[in-house]
């Protein structure tokens, strides 16, 4: 991907730069740009970004899917891979993002990986990769990017903004932020604001990737070297927070990998770290550690209530948005109490929400399982906003 | 499994205490509906009153129930969830068969005509003279129509009758506009005295609004 940048740089041909890797590519900010939380000017910069479906006659048929941390814009019928897509089960004809319907845009974020400005892309003024020179940046800057992006599509108005885990709060930000850009708004098994706990675990997690000696104090992309066993390992202590316990005990209990007893050693004998090990290294084939750093930071930022004197309902005061917070009885990375918390104050400003906690016992995973209370719930939220929105059934 | 049918809800005749209740809401109103149920009221007043509706459940197959038809419903509780909206947010505030199921009745009351311009509440009248005979020659607590579980296991723990809820309400300082007796199946008795009503409504079905303060 980092030869795609280059090239593209040199031919100066960043505009609506087609990419099979990382969808469509543009470059967004040159004119105005794109002013961050920690106060540094960013532009240009690049937004990689996928479409589905078609958009109608009026714009009015958006759907803006917000994706997670390790998502992409891939969430259906991803390029050049085997894997489906992470929404494959509610993106495309018929599923609940219905691709007849709907029109929608998925971006990767501001700081990922994948095609947009982020600390592996090449940094114009030096012609080397960012690393960590990429200034931090928070959902609030990814909510602004997303917003030149749709200045950039000519939609004014999304029909509605959905996403799961940090993509929730996106959805949450984006609503807040530009209550008049959207319709509709869909956060799910997210939170307004990241809990101790969770900063914790991702601190967990870029201790792990700083501790790993080809790391090289974040430029190990220059120096050719990749910090894998540290990228691993942060992977292996998140996906663990991804589960819950009557899930992992589902699919492993004590039972052991390929061997019919303990080897009095170090080895995965158990399947559920031979099922880690696996899910680490893997994710090291498709994510950058920088970019993990920051993207875990800027959760870590997040308080939408911070910015309104620490109360959350001002962040949605005489908000014309339409609600529906979702959330998963068995996660406990996002639990419950956090949507609850969306919901007491988007009631405090008498806000047209709907709040449902959907049963499951697979942790915070479950917005991206097929779970299907979730779909018809979410299908008949999407339905009754048609509705009153005017678009054609 | 929701034990709500998903085609039940939409353009079938609803209860007749509910299409009373309907009947009384001003078209295009906001409406806020406590213990909205599977959202049968609530889809009545949005598309024949081109009401504003929003719905608080308790249970969740009936909020989900409701959000798979496109209501706008939280789930939550009467008794803890009522103090988040504000003041004067709603033109009705609607507790349908559900005030002598919550722990503070009165609170819930003085949070319905805080966020509502006008409460309306029904209940199951234990004023009824079948309810009083049951208990006088029985001496056992009574099971009816309108309160068809044992003691033990009902789900009712602030029964009244229409004489106390009348009572509560002076003392609250608030207005009843409106109070109807109804029978068994919804219906109006068409009782004015309030204490006839008493003796023989099954149900007691009320209008009510609070004068605002300064505070207000």
């Amino acid at each position: 991907m980092a030869t795609t940048v280059d090239d593209t740089r040199r031919h100066g041909n960043l505009h609506r730069h087609a990419d099979s890797e990382s969808g469509t590519c543009v470059e967004l900010g040159a004119a105005r740009p794109l002013k961050l939380d920690c106060g540094v000017e960013l532009g240009p910069f690049r937004m990689a970004y996928r479409t589905y479906g078609d958009l109608n006659r009026d714009r009015s048929n958006a759907i803006l899917v917000c994706h997670a941390l390790t998502g992409d814009q891939h969430p259906a019928d991803p390029p050049h891979t085997s894997r489906r897509g992470w929404w494959e089960l509610m993106i495309g004809s018929g599923k609940p993002l219905d691709t007849d319907r709907y029109f929608i845009i998925c971006a990767n974020v501001l700081g990922g990986c994948l095609g947009s400005e982020g600390p592996r892309e090449i940094n114009p003024e030096t012609g080397e990769p960012w690393g960590l020179d990429f200034p931090v940046i928070t959902i609030s800057d990814m909510v602004r990017a997303q917003a030149m992006l749709l200045d950039h599509l000519g939609i004014d108005q999304l029909f509605c903004v959905i996403g799961g885990s940090m993509g929730a709060m996106q959805v949450l930000q984006f609503a807040s932020s530009y209550p008049e850009r959207t319709f509709a708004a869909v956060p799910i098994a997210g939170a307004a604001r990241h809990s101790a706990q969770n900063i914790a675990f991702h601190e967990v997690g870029r201790q792990a990737i700083m501790a790993d000696p080809d790391w090289c104090g974040g430029d190990y992309l220059r120096q050719d070297r990749v910090p894998r066993r540290g990228l691993a390992v942060a992977r292996m202590a998140a996906h663990v927070t991804y589960l819950s316990e009557a899930a992992l005990h589902r699919k492993f209990g004590r039972r052991l990998q390929d061997r019919p007893s303990v080897t009095y050693g170090f080895d995965a004998d158990f399947q559920v770290e031979s099922y880690l090990r696996h899910q680490g290294s893997t994710f090291v084939d498709r994510f950058d550690a920088n970019s993990y750093l920051y993207i875990t930071r800027a959760m870590d930022y997040f308080d939408l209530a911070a910015e309104h004197d620490g109360v959350l309902a001002r962040a949605f005061a005489d908000t014309p948005v339409r609600f529906c917070v979702i959330s998963f009885t068995s996660d406990w990375l996002f639990p419950t109490s956090e949507s609850r918390a969306v919901v007491h104050a988007l009631n405090a400003v008498a806000a047209d929400v709907s709040f449902v906690e959907i049963e499951s016992d697979k942790g915070h995973d479950a917005f991206l399982l097929d779970e299907p209370e979730f779909f018809a719930v979410l299908r008949g939220f999407l339905r009754g906003c048609a509705e009153h929105r005017g678009l054609p059934s | 499994m929701s034990p709500f049918d998903a085609t039940m809800i939409r353009r079938s005749p609803i209860r007749a205490d509910l299409q009373l209740i309907a009947d009384m809401v001003e078209p295009g109103s906001r409406v806020l509906d406590v213990g909205c149920g599977d959202g049968q009221l609530l889809d009545v007043l949005m598309h024949d009153r081109e009401a504003v509706g929003r719905g608080i459940e308790l249970s969740q197959a009936g909020v989900n129930a409701c959000v798979s038809h496109g209501l706008s419903v939280v789930q939550g509780d009467a008794d803890t969830d009522l103090k988040d909206y504000p003041s004067h947010a709603f033109d009705y505030v609607i507790l349908s068969q559900t005030l002598q199921a919550t722990r503070s009745p009165k609170v819930v009351l003085q949070h319905m005509v805080r966020i509502g311009r006008r409460a309306v509440v029904s209940f199951p009248n234990f004023g009824h003279w079948r309810v009083r005979l049951a208990l006088l020659t029985q001496g056992r607590m009574p099971s009816s129509k309108a309160l068809p579980d044992w003691w033990f296991e009902t789900a009712n723990i602030h029964l009244c009758t229409i004489r106390d809820f009348l009572l509560l309400c002076a003392d609250l300082g608030i207005t009843v506009e409106r109070a109807l007796a109804l029978d068994n199946s919804g219906q109006d008795k068409r009782i004015a005295s309030p204490r006839l009503a008493n003796l023989l409504g099954e149900h007691g079905l009320f209008v009510l609004s609070k004068e605002r303060g300064g505070a207000g």
